[in-house]
């Protein structure tokens, strides 16, 4: 099988290029694409990427597999090849550290931007802040996320806006506190997104519901926001 | 939080429920005008005439110039704030869009209430 892969090494490239690379794979076996990267990293070890887990837990190895983001390691190459060929490219819109791996600087920001954490000023209880069971559902499908940035580097909007949109993957986050029964800065954090670009950025294209890896649905927290704005306001 | 002086209402919030108002408007009155030219195929100058006299239309269309106005502020404001990166080229686009929609509201009352 051909293999495509982006490669720029600062240090000695001028410019990125793709270097082309055939690769035998084993009979009756579906192979991930995190593999094939380790067979050929055995081949070529100066190619970069980042991974750890190899479950689809930690989130390391998000990149674009012939133009889809996803996780290698749970990205089997019969769905990730086209024509005959698997292209990988790193996540778009982040800049290039080295190959596969990017720099998550812009996407971290966003995320600390919008207080990823329990914000109470009532006394701690001497043991721990109850939730009834209705209470903590709202937090499925919120608290789940990664942070390996597949949603939020397939999104235009986050491309184009980086610095001030907060992106797919820091709204589901931003939801997840703005749902939380135990969280008491629901005002404040309103306050915070609204404005035209952070949360209203988001045109509901859904190019990060059709990547994410976790079957995580950004758009549906992004309006539940919206939402949440709405009731405020009027 | 992010602050910007050039959008049309400060807040997103605003921006992005007047975008939607408006768009109800203008779908409402391109409905009605589509189903008016087809329940009229016999249409005349003075049934055209009368129509656009009549005091609800001149509001109603008034309403959609507004919309227009607006609608398409908020969406072209949106677009340079994408694509056009030069803190002087976009206030150029924008002041320009701003000017060009004053235009066509001014000459659009003009036009509709033939003053």
């Amino acid at each position: 099988m051909l293999v495509s892969i982006y490669r720029y090494n600062p240090e000695k490239d001028d410019a990125p290029y793709m270097q082309d690379y055939e690769i035998e794979l084993p009979e009756g076996k579906d192979l991930m694409v995190l593999d094939v990267l380790n067979l050929l990293k055995a081949q070529d070890s100066s190619i970069s990427y980042r991974r750890s887990c190899r479950e689809g837990v930690c989130g390391s190895d998000g990149m674009n597999m012939s133009g889809k983001n996803g996780l290698a390691c749970i990205t089997p190459v019969s769905e990730a090849v086209k024509k005959g060929k698997l292209v990988l490219r790193p996540l778009p819109g982040l800049p290039v550290v080295r190959d596969l791996v990017v720099d998550m600087g812009q996407f971290y920001k966003q995320y600390e931007k919008i207080r990823p954490f329990l914000i109470n000023d009532a006394p701690a209880p001497a043991i721990e802040r109850l939730q009834s069971p209705e209470e903590r559902e709202k937090l499925d499908g919120l608290y789940e996320c990664i942070l390996c940035a597949c949603c939020s580097t397939a999104c235009p909007s986050f491309w184009w806006n980086p610095d001030k949109f907060v992106g797919p993957s820091g709204l589901l986050q931003a939801y997840r506190f703005l749902a939380d029964s135990r969280d008491t800065a629901t005002q404040e954090r309103l306050s915070d997104l609204d404005d035209p670009f952070s949360v209203f950025r988001c045109h509901g294209i859904m190019n990060c519901v059709n990547v994410c890896p976790k079957g995580l649905n950004p758009t549906k927290a992004i309006g539940n926001i919206r939402t949440m704005l709405l009731q405020r306001a009027t | 939080m992010v602050t910007q002086i050039t959008s049309f209402g400060r807040s997103g919030l605003y921006d992005w429920m007047m975008q939607r108002v408006s768009a109800v408007v203008l779908s409402l009155y391109t409905v009605f005008i589509i189903g008016y030219l087809l329940l009229n195929p016999d249409l005349t100058y003075d049934q055209w005439s009368a129509l656009f006299e009549a005091t609800w239309m001149r509001i109603f269309s008034l309403m959609v110039l507004l919309s227009i106005g607006m609608h398409s502020w908020i969406g072209l404001w949106s677009i340079s704030t994408d694509y056009i990166k030069a803190t002087g080229a976009r206030f150029f686009f924008q002041s320009l869009c701003g000017l060009v929609m004053f235009v066509y509201i001014v000459w659009g009352v003009q036009v509709l209430w033939g003053l």
